[in-house]
């Protein structure tokens, strides 16, 4: 099983390199330094390189919206307020001019120091920021503005407030909301991608991450406390979860790795911002040409697709008579059914077509 | 080679079925056939047991009227996902614990002779888990509640995302938000009936975007889960915090019907909801 995602992951990289000498870019040494070596790799050292990336993922000096921002946009206006409860400044929205493109650009935001973080809710975003973000997407829908989001969450905010509020609704409606925007949407995840609460302004027309960039369905603390029953297991749940950039290429729900300049984002923010500017304007410019109502139909099939399942025929048990065999008939009927569903052939990332509905 | 198992009869059979269960809540013992009479609540104290989904199918359903669909979906390990356990054990196990292929079940039904798409969820199967074929299923249903211009009712029970298929599990969030908003924009109506427990993914997605959003009393109900919470805020949660009447208290939950009221219930707010859209349809 392990050579299979490794062999799907090296695929994944290949077209990622192609890319980048495509951009004539300088790879660095960081890269080679970073990369997983291939099969030869000890568990114990691929361990070790998901937890450094994931380190460099929450590396408190990593850009964010605002630094990104500073670098890449002529000009920006931030925009406050859910016009229902207040202003969440776990999340920065407005307007902005990227090499003259104007777009509405949403992102989470973290503090640089224990005064602006607690500002800041740690950058863990409370229902008024995703509140927020949705009023913003509405507005960009109307005014004909592409959206660009930028990703870093730990995760949305777990407090009773936030709770109170209707974290969940609120995550719920902006997922829904993007996946029928009828305006471009370029996601970038530049650090954390945290669960719902980075999905929640994540979902694109095209998804970029940058390198050490990491998106999980939850956080490695949280998936080893409940599967391992120690958090001390985090960095093996990381490697289990799958959740680096190159990975999720693999898997399909990054569609572009962003190389990051050789000692990773947070060491030379210029540098990061020009690399992330270029493939959002790339894209920008590739979305601007695509007829609205197919963009959105693309869109829809794209997250429609995404997750593997495969369908097995005969007697399909019947739900609402309980099994009337033996265990023995049932343990054998299930054995089967896993084996069958094992070495099946994946239907991950298959973009542009609808999920098969026949038997594999 | 094919495996050979040993022929044994199942010990159900060969032994009496298990005659008493223990209330979790009020510690009062039950004789099992009391409380298969009273709905799977207990008589002394209201605590809602949880259902496996033929039972939840069987007490809101016509009789005989429910049609499956899609029975044969299973999940496929695309990250060869292995923690104390691999992850294809664990569905095997599932499978054998609940009779069922993954935690969810849906299909067509009528419920006081009305039509309807229906979706039950089973935690029995790793948790009510979302993964692929859950996440598939409720798209699908959603959109066979659309093709078939019939209400869509979904009733949840899940500790959220499923962690064993990773990202692909948290896309089954975007996967089902976009099915019920082709679903809303069709004006079909769509009821979510949230029992215990109703919590993470599973919430922040398809559970609380009902047209009418009904609980169970006392139903465990939350994004973040209440460990979780604790640790990362470091703060002492409220009583009652995440149960259906704190949802309820603060505008998240239509009613919170008790379950000998269920079926009753839901058969009278689809009356409302299924006129206004055949009428906007026509029209």
């Amino acid at each position: 099983m392990v050579d299979r995602i490794l062999g799907r992951g090296r695929d994944g990289k290949d077209a990622r390199d192609g890319r980048d000498a495509r951009e004539g870019k300088d790879g660095g040494d960081a890269r080679d330094a970073h990369d997983e070596a291939p099969a030869s790799q000890t568990p114990e050292e691929a361990k070790a390189a998901v937890w450094n990336r994931v380190q460099l993922a929450r590396n408190l000096r990593r850009p964010r919206i605002l630094e990104i921002l500073a670098v890449i946009a002529d000009e920006f206006v931030e925009l406050h307020g859910d016009r229902l409860f207040g202003d969440d400044e776990a999340i920065v929205a407005g307007f902005a001019r990227i090499d003259g493109h104007r777009v509405a650009v949403i992102g989470q935001q973290k503090g640089a120091d224990t005064e602006e973080n607690v500002r800041r809710s740690f950058g863990m975003p409370h229902p008024e920021g995703y509140r927020k973000a949705m009023r913003i997407m509405e507005l960009a829908e109307r005014s004909g503005l592409p959206v660009v989001t930028f990703v870093d969450v730990p995760g949305a905010h777990p407090g009773p407030e936030s709770e109170e509020r209707g974290i969940a609704e609120a995550i719920a409606r902006s997922v829904g909301l993007m996946t029928r925007l009828r305006t471009p949407i370029v996601t970038v995840i530049t650090g954390e991608g945290g669960s719902g609460g980075a999905l929640a302004i994540a979902v694109g027309d095209v998804v970029l991450a940058l390198e050490n960039a990491v998106y999980s369905v939850i956080s490695p603390e949280g998936c080893a406390s409940i599967l391992w029953r120690t958090r001390d297991e985090a960095p093996t749940a990381a490697l289990a979860m799958k959740m680096t950039a190159a990975d999720q290429q693999a898997l399909g729900v990054v569609d572009q790795v962003i190389e990051e300049p050789a000692d990773g984002a947070h060491t030379d923010h210029e540098e990061t911002g020009r690399r992330i500017k270029v493939a959002i304007l790339r894209e920008l410019d590739r979305l601007a040409a695509i007829p609205v109502d197919l963009l959105v139909e693309q869109r829809y099939r794209r997250y429609r697709s995404l997750g593997a399942y495969t369908e097995l025929t005969g007697p399909a048990p019947t739900p609402t008579v309980p099994p009337r065999g033996g265990l023995a008939d049932r343990l054998r009927g299930l054995i089967e059914a896993g084996q069958r569903a094992m070495p099946a052939p994946l239907q991950v990332g298959r973009r542009h077509e609808p999920p098969a509905r026949e038997d594999v | 080679m094919p495996m050979k198992f040993p022929s044994f009869r199942s010990r159900r059979e060969s032994f009496p079925e298990k005659m008493w269960t223990r209330c979790p809540s009020c510690e009062e013992q039950l004789f099992n056939k009391q409380l298969e009479r009273s709905m799977n609540v207990c008589p002394s104290c209201g605590h809602h047991f949880r259902l496996p989904a033929p039972v939840r199918l069987g007490q809101l359903l016509d009789e005989g009227s429910f049609e499956e669909r899609d029975s044969g979906l299973v999940s496929v390990d695309v990250l060869g996902f292995v923690d104390q356990k691999a992850y294809p054990d664990r569905l095997v196990a599932a499978g054998l614990a609940t009779g069922l292929r993954d935690a969810a079940v849906w299909g067509f039904g009528r419920i006081d002779g009305q039509p309807i798409a229906i979706l039950v969820m089973d935690f029995g199967f790793m948790g009510g888990s979302m993964g692929a074929v859950v996440g598939e299923k409720v798209a699908r249903a959603a959109e066979g509640a659309l093709a078939a211009h019939v209400p869509l009712v979904i009733v949840s029970a899940s500790g959220g995302a499923r962690m064993q298929e990773g990202t692909l599990a948290l896309m089954q969030l975007a996967k089902t938000m976009a099915a019920l908003e082709r679903l809303r924009a069709a004006h079909v109506p769509y009821v979510s009936i949230m029992s215990d427990p109703t919590t993470g993914g599973v919430f922040a997605s398809y559970a609380a975007m009902g047209d009418i959003n009904l609980a169970e009393p006392n139903a465990l109900i939350g994004f973040a889960g209440a460990r979780v919470g604790a640790d990362t805020i470091g703060q002492e949660l409220p009583p009652g915090f995440q149960r259906a009447e704190f949802l309820f208290r603060h505008g998240f939950v239509d009613r919170i019907v008790p379950r000998p009221d269920l079926r009753r219930e839901l058969a009278q707010v689809l009356r409302y909801l299924v006129p206004s859209w055949q009428e906007a349809s026509r029209g």
